[in-house]
């Protein structure tokens, strides 16, 4: 059985933290969600800014 | 005529209807990069006050020392009424040469050292000369504008929160006036809370520039310090420690004013306090503009929708643009926050001043005539429906009164 190793995703502009494992359910975004598997088109929830504003947390 | 166009689809929504597109024309590439030369004038302008100063040294005129206040409300505003509107957009290609060239970012680092040596130069000559108080007046509000220009420069350089030497530049030029909270305040804040009315940095339908200043500067602070205290807890350090970026910019500005009081004497307190309080000002006249009247709406679970392009107030004056580093393509600013400033890009659908920044804050000081002409665009924004616009609630009853006449009316 392979264990899924889960990334957190920062917004850089509001500090938000998009968490895979957690995903964001309220935006129709399934926990387990890999971040690359979000649509390019869809932006911050809480600033607006663009997918690409994000940045992997270590 | 108008050659090669293109349209690009942005991947910002607009009205919810459809995203917004950019109109790129493959002939204005030269004329973009050669914009490179004209970003030069954010370090040249902070020279104004230096030559304005020498020359009121030389000439012992304390007249010249009023210069940058004439730029600011005469000089720039004719020059954007004769240069006229830029839409030029970059393409996709063009956008990743743009993004590449540091060149940009070192002009940033300029501008931030030559509004140092304004501010520093500008206290040096009025403490030598003899001059009036009128005339340290027009010094202090001088060097205010420079400030705000220097928040502009700080602004941009502020949001790159990942380059740790731009996030110390954002620093040190936004210390020139004090106002190092600002960009914690602003990413963090009101990039989340813009266009609504728990938004201390977005102005309301009704409100006056006097009035929504009482609430900006002090709420702006709050928000601040809040924000930076909270992520200081969660990495187990107290708000009262070197690490808070508040304290940080706040000791710059502290060591600055307190030497420049020791060395130039204490003509500099007002020169200092009335320079960092009109380099507020400028800020507080940027934020009134920005959004004014505009309201994102709440969806069914009371969340309010994303910020869109229509929530933001853009001018595509030339000139203008060219010195606020495409401050005014603020649509594009909120959808894409770290853009550079070179890159941003206009849309034909956003809600557009009807002249640059400049002018529009000497009309914000009116606020008769602010009212006047922007009333009816915010109303007209809204489709008559002032339900859907952010109205300060002490005028609310009044200005349904007046402007309430929604379109979408069931005609049947």
């Amino acid at each position: 059985m392979t264990v899924v190793e889960y990334k957190k995703y920062c917004c850089v502009t509001c500090d938000l933290v998009y968490d895979e494992e957690l995903g964001f359910p309220e935006e129709g975004i399934a926990p387990g969600t890999l971040f690359e598997d979000i649509p390019d088109d869809w932006t911050c929830p809480e600033c607006s800014a663009s997918k690409s504003d994000f940045f992997l947390v270590e | 005529m108008t050659g090669n166009i293109k349209k690009i689809k942005t991947g910002i929504q607009n009205s919810g209807v459809a995203d917004a597109t950019a109109v790129v024309i493959e002939e204005d590439s030269s004329w973009i990069k050669s914009k490179k030369y004209w970003y030069l004038t954010s370090m040249i302008l902070p020279g104004i006050p230096v030559v304005s100063a020498y020359l009121s040294s030389e000439t012992g005129s304390g007249l010249w020392l009023w210069a940058m206040f004439i730029v600011l409300y005469a000089l720039l505003p004719l020059l954007d009424h004769i240069s006229g509107l830029d839409a030029a957009n970059p393409g996709e290609e063009l956008m990743a040469e743009l993004k590449g060239d540091r060149y940009y970012v070192y002009v940033l680092y300029g501008a931030a050292v030559m509004h140092w040596i304004a501010l520093i130069y500008m206290g040096y000559v009025v403490s030598i000369g003899e001059f009036s108080w009128f005339n340290i007046l027009g010094a202090g509000l001088s060097i205010g504008i420079s400030n705000g220009l220097g928040l502009v420069a700080g602004h941009e350089l502020g949001h790159k929160v990942n380059d740790k030497v731009q996030v110390f530049f954002a620093k040190l030029v936004l210390a020139c006036s004090g106002y190092g909270h600002f960009f914690i305040e602003h990413n963090k804040g009101h990039h989340k809370d813009v266009a609504t009315p728990e938004d201390p940095a977005t102005s309301r339908f009704g409100e006056s520039i006097y009035k929504f200043v009482k609430r900006e500067v002090p709420g702006a602070f709050r928000r601040a310090w809040e924000l930076e205290s909270a992520r200081l807890h969660r990495v187990g350090k107290s708000e009262w420690s070197l690490s808070n970026e508040i304290i940080q910019p706040a000791l710059i500005t502290i060591t600055a004013y307190m030497l420049m009081i020791a060395f130039f004497g204490p003509v500099m307190i007002p020169f200092l306090a009335l320079g960092a309080a009109y380099g507020w000002w400028q800020l507080t006249c940027a934020n009134y503009i920005e959004h004014y009247g505009l309201m994102r709406e709440r969806d069914v679970n009371g969340r309010y929708e994303r910020c869109q392009a229509r929530h933001s107030w853009n001018s595509n004056n030339k000139i203008s643009n060219l010195v606020l580093l495409h401050l005014q393509r603020h649509s594009d600013h909120h959808a894409h926050p770290t853009r550079p400033y070179q890159m941003l890009r206009d849309y034909p659908e956003v809600p557009a001043l009807p002249s640059g920044y400049p002018w529009m804050f000497a009309l914000a000081m009116v606020p008769s005539v602010w009212f006047d002409t922007m009333n009816p665009m915010v109303t007209e924004w809204a489709e008559g429906d002032m339900s859907k616009v952010n109205i300060d609630p002490d005028v609310k009853d009044e200005m349904f009164k007046r402007y309430h006449k929604p379109r979408t009316a069931k005609a049947a």
